[in-house]
């Protein structure tokens, strides 16, 4: 099986589910699973054979595709996309489980779902900066669709908000793209010939910030191999820039979901603190530093899923509440004990603690980051200190409620069914796999940061 | 024996802290309706780790080198590699670790099987095994750990076991604030050892402590670590040992980070004994006489060690001195406990590994002894902490009485038979004779006399007198599987002082890796009767004030105590933990929660609106759009299509069907025509 596997089985899977009969509507989530499912396992196989044979040349896939702009078709898969490849495909597996119970319209549903899935697997599997593009595209619009029609409260300011977002930083992107393909000669789209060209440094300078930021701002980190190559002094000028962001993006986050009293929203200011850590390593420009954000990144995508599905959708579906203070009532340990079990394991993963996956991307973003300054680490220590604070204090409020024997007792709620358990231990057990035995992780993340693409920017001996 | 046995230890030793990490995660796995299976799991796998942790004991019997401890170095695994950079674990065995390892497991398992009496009422009786399992693998894996990043990991794991067990009442609002409030503070001293161990590791590119001469504790990495001068004028050996320092005096409870401890007493009786008193807080201990190379780099005078000999003085001083005011049974041994760190960081700061693992051997005994006889007297008076509502009890409970004794005894320093006066004896040598100066000494002295006063005043409350608020009570004797870890530990609280006699220093010669001898000169020695004979004084000052003043301690449980009387405003003072709580509210988490305040505030009150800004600015730029296409552009087109369309409606009523008309201009056209043809033909 080959990576390309991947895209294929999710595009196909999106087609198949809108293919079926209005009143087989509800196999749409097996489809959906079958599909993320052959989508993982094609991932897996592909990480294991790049185990085995470290030294044979990456699988691609290369054929042109609109000659007079010198753009093609070029996927590739090294180490570092192949893991990507497979947490898309964990974290889909567990997407569809969570949603197994969706009632409302489930074949457009999964439809966008495995859209999104398929336009996720083609950004990481592009070697042509134009088709990275597209693929990042695709996303948006799904994206806006299953937020806009299954999503909670406020949903149509919030889908909108996150769709102008993220057309914003494409628009920087493109312009980014276009300088780039304009200033390397404008023969091609290819991500290593875009980052081998020679550019002066006036106009890195400038496009560099414009690429950063397009990528930065909400489409989450992945192709830093794009942006960060394109401008090794622009790079080495906005480092000091980029650290600063990345430690006011761990504190301010911490301190922020402090005080938040929805439980969503204590997540997600936890994923700003996150990804504070990504942006770290970047900024330290070290391999300690690129591989701790290729973890933090696979880390972060694994525990942000968990905390998210069991908040947003297995407590949500139950209790249609997620203010903390509400919460108190339904006294979920008691009456959802699975969930408040699964949340404690999450919220141990996600304040870092050994063994699981997130304590292996910290200390390795925080050995990187001693390389580039070891003052900002007891900075990144403040921020862990203040994560354990706002993480504890959400658990115990959301889950562990302090109680008097004479209030009333809680309503009862249908206990976890099979595919939220599932999902639950599927994302707890890769977490702990990656953070008890990271070294094949690590084996593969390396693979991928000695391409070529990475020389201009690492600290080489 | 011991020959036979070390070509099994690299296997045999994992099994010490994976059985019970094991058997916890079975029972994490168990309905709760099978507790009982699980209670025996945790006990079965423990005894397991006992046995071998026994028989690796017995390996670093073997004759090594004079001068020269034994060690074996099981061979590391690679967790991680990069090119040519790994990060390596894996175990040592040491005299240092194998005393831990046999002292963990052992009193461990007699807490274990205490608690099966204690819990027996307990619904989540299961859990409560599964967590204690986890903590005994955790523990182990940090003794026996041979590095430091395997060591951490393990640290983190014990601080997460440790804050389940003390919020395991959860339902109750203390339990829940300690349990949180245990877990921060440690890890506020975790992050100081987090970045001295990676400044360790860029420094030396190794986390390993021994290596076949590469390790972080041998000759080569410190020689080249005590080389560099970095911040301040400190080596980097020093600033890194400050480093761990102070992540040792996190998990160890000492002052400024102490405060967690004697909340921590809100969880069961049995999580109290063996992880707030004899095991987990005595890791900090360990970890420095672990990293004690990294330390002691510039001999006993170096920054770290002073720093160590100090903080553990005034910790010892002043938790002694607060002790003596509190009024809860529990809450008296905690900070008895933190005191006792303290005489264990004084011990390292000025006499060395020996002296200080000794005292955290004998105190773990007897400490596990004094908190397990304390819920055997809070069992039998029906869960009654308050030692001014007891009184009495030597009637009702006289076994308890006798075991609490002997740990009372062991702990107040009652000379010669019990293991807590010879171990004191040796800190108090140590640090008679410290280079540094007497402040150490001196501190030191003051919190020994006071430990017998507080604990003779507990003892007295509680055990004698007459009992305060009879009848409400009507205390019991525990049950036989309560006493025997009591007898067991108290045994072990009086023997263990024949190996630490000057007579005949086993213990300090063995962890040193000399061969034993026995001196029974070194007793007669001046130096030697001076301090046996201020013990002596101290013991007998303590106690003896302590009976004077509490003695005849009126029958009413409300009075005050005597000694507020004679202090008044500085028992207050003492009561309150010398106001420690209040600062850290005031200066830490109040400022915390007013920056979680603000940040939150800015999120809501200026980008929240500025984003409403931006979006109406553009809204408002659309609607300019919008109205100018409509004006400009579309009324343009418009009115060139009306005027179009009214020219084609003139144009079309000549279209009227009429033949006449048709006929008029069919001529004229003609006429028009043939004009034209014959001027241009002209």
């Amino acid at each position: 099986m080959t990576p390309a596997w991947t895209i294929l089985s999710a595009f196909a899977g999106a087609l198949l589910v809108l293919l079926l009969p209005a009143r087989m509507a509800i196999a749409s989530r097996v489809i959906a699973l079958l599909a993320s499912l052959v989508g993982a396992v094609a991932a897996a196989v592909s990480c294991l054979a790049r185990l085995n044979n470290p030294l044979d040349p990456v699988w691609s896939f290369d054929r042109p595709w609109i000659p007079g702009f010198g753009i093609r078709f070029h996927l590739a898969a090294d180490g570092l996309a192949l893991t990507l490849l497979l947490l898309t495909g964990i974290v889909a597996i567990a997407g569809v489980l969570f949603s197994w119970n969706v009632e409302r319209r489930p074949r457009a549903f999964f439809a966008f779902f495995m859209t999104i899935i398929g336009g996720v697997y083609g950004v990481f599997l592009s070697r042509d900066a134009f088709l990275l593009f597209v693929c990042y595209e695709i996303v948006i619009l799904p994206k806006y669709m299953l937020i806009a029609i299954w999503g909670s409260t406020n949903k149509e300011y919030g889908a909108m908000k996150l769709t102008m977002y993220s057309i914003g930083s494409s628009a920087l992107i493109l312009i980014g793209l276009v300088v780039a393909y304009g200033a390397s000669g404008g023969t091609s789209f290819d991500i290593a010939h875009l980052a081998g060209a020679h550019y002066s440094p006036a106009l890195q300078a400038w496009a560099f910030p414009i690429l950063f930021v397009g990528f930065a701002v909400l489409a989450g980190m992945w192709p830093f191999h794009t942006w960060a190559p394109t401008g090794h002094q622009g790079f080495e000028q906005w480092k000091p820039v980029i650290a600063g962001l990345a430690l006011i993006g761990i504190v301010y986050g911490a301190l922020t979901a402090l005080s938040q009293k929805d439980l969503k929203f204590v997540i997600g200011y936890s994923s700003v603190s996150h990804m504070g850590f990504v942006l770290l390593g970047i900024a330290a420009g070290t391999h300690w530093g690129l591989r701790g954000a290729a973890l933090q990144m696979i880390s972060h995508g694994i525990i942000a899923g968990l905390l998210f599905g069991i908040a947003g959708r297995v407590v949500y579906e139950r209790t249609h509440t997620r203010d903390l203070t509400e919460l108190r009532e339904f006294d979920l340990w008691r009456t959802l004990p699975g969930a408040a079990i699964g949340f404690t394991l999450a919220t141990a993963a996600s304040m870092g603690l050994p063994g699981f996956s997130g304590f292996v991307a910290e200390i390795s973003v925080a050995i990187g980051l001693w390389q580039f300054s070891p003052w900002l680490v007891p900075v990144v220590a403040l921020g862990i200190v203040i994560t354990g604070a706002f993480s504890l204090r959400a658990l115990h409020k959301a889950f562990f409620p302090v109680r008097n024997a004479t209030d009333t007792p809680p309503s009862l709620l249908p206990p976890l069914t099979w595919p939220e358990i599932s999902a639950i231990s599927l994302l707890i057990a890769v977490s702990l796999a990656i953070g008890l035995y990271p070294k094949p992780w690590v084996v593969l993340i390396d693979d991928g940061l000695r391409s070529p693409v990475f020389h201009s920017i690492l600290y080489l001996p | 024996m011991a020959e036979a046995l070390i070509p099994h230890l690299p296997c045999l030793l994992w099994w010490v802290p994976f059985l019970p990490l094991l058997a916890g995660g079975i029972i994490a796995f168990l309905p709760n309706r099978l507790g009982r299976l699980a209670s025996r799991l945790a006990i079965g796998a423990l005894f397991v780790a006992c046995v071998i942790a026994l028989a690796a004991f017995v390996c670093t019997l073997a004759p090594a080198e004079e001068g020269v401890p034994f060690r074996f170095v099981a061979p590391p695994l690679t967790w991680f590699t990069f090119g040519d950079v790994a990060l390596k674990v894996g175990l040592v065995l040491d005299p240092l670790s194998a005393a831990m390892a046999a002292m963990v497991t052992f009193v461990a398992l007699w807490i274990f099987i205490y608690s099966i009496g204690y819990m027996e009422k307990e619904a989540r009786f299961g859990r409560f095994f599964g967590f204690l399992s986890l903590f005994c693998g955790a523990m182990l894996l940090v003794v026996l750990a041979n590095s430091l990043l395997l060591l951490f990991m393990a640290w983190e794991l014990v601080g997460l076991a440790s804050y389940m067990l003390i919020g395991f009442y959860f339902e109750k609002p203390p339990a829940a604030a300690a349990a949180q409030k245990a877990f921060i503070t440690t890890r506020v001293g975790d992050m100081a050892f987090f970045i001295g161990m990676i400044w360790l590791y860029r420094q030396s590119g190794t986390l390993l402590f021994y290596d076949h001469g590469n390790g972080l504790l041998e000759s080569g990495v410190l020689t080249s670590l005590a080389g560099i001068t970095t911040i301040g004028g400190l080596t980097v050996s020093a600033a890194t040992a400050l480093l761990l320092l102070v992540g040792a005096m996190g998990k160890s409870g000492q002052v400024p980070l102490h405060t967690w401890l004697p909340d921590a007493m809100e969880g069961p009786t049995p999580v109290s004994a063996l992880i707030h008193a004899a095991t987990m807080v005595a890791a900090g201990v360990f970890l420095v006489a672990r990293t004690y190379p990294i330390f002691g780099i510039g001999g006993l005078q170096s920054v770290p060690l002073t720093a160590a000999a100090w903080i553990g003085g005034i910790t010892a001083l002043y938790a002694a001195l607060v002790a003596m005011a509190q009024t809860d049974i529990k809450r008296i041994l905690a900070y008895s406990t933190v005191s006792q760190l303290g005489f264990m960081m004084v011990a390292l700061g000025t006499g060395g590994v020996a002296v200080a693992m000794f005292h955290l051997i004998a105190h773990a005994f007897f400490k596990a002894l004094l908190f397990l006889s304390a819920g055997s007297v809070i069992h039998g008076c029906h869960e009654e902490q308050d030692i001014r509502r007891m009184g009495g009890l030597r009637a009702a409970m006289p076994k308890t009485f006798i075991t609490y004794a002997i740990g009372m005894m062991a702990l107040a320093g009652f000379p010669f038979v019990f293991s807590g006066f010879w171990s004191k004896e040796a800190i108090l040598h140590g640090a008679m004779n410290w280079p540094g100066g007497y402040g150490p000494f001196l501190l030191t002295v003051a919190a020994a006399l006071l430990t017998a006063f507080y604990m003779t005043r507990q003892a007295l409350l509680v055990f004698y007198g007459v009992a305060r608020q009879p009848g409400v009570h009507h205390p019991h004797e525990s049950s036989s599987i309560m006493l025997v870890p009591l007898y067991v530990l108290a045994a072990g609280a009086v023997l263990l002082a024949i190996v630490g006699t000057p007579a005949w220093p086993w213990f300090e010669e063995w962890i040193k890796g000399e061969a034993a001898t026995c001196h029974p000169g070194a007793l007669v020695k001046p130096d030697a009767l001076k301090l046996i004979g201020l013990s002596l004084v101290i013991v007998t000052l303590g106690v003896g004030a302590s009976w004077q003043v509490y003695r005849n301690v009126s029958g009413d449980s409300a009075a005050p105590d005597p000694m507020a009387g004679k202090l008044a405003g500085i028992w207050k003072f003492l009561e309150q933990a010398m106001g420690f709580d209040a600062l850290y509210e005031k200066t830490i988490i109040g400022p915390l929660a007013f920056c979680a305040g603000a940040v939150d505030a800015l999120e809501r009150q200026i980008f929240v609106p500025l984003m409403a800004v931006g979006e109406s600015c553009i809204k408002r730029f659309g609607r300019w759009t919008g109205v100018s296409d409509e004006k400009g552009l579309n009324d343009g087109f418009d009115s060139l299509c009306c005027g179009l369309q009214n020219r084609a409606d003139s144009a079309s009523r000549s279209q009227a069907g009429k033949p006449q008309g048709y006929l008029r201009a069919i001529g004229l056209g003609m006429s028009v025509l043939l004009i034209l043809y014959f001027w241009l033909s002209a």
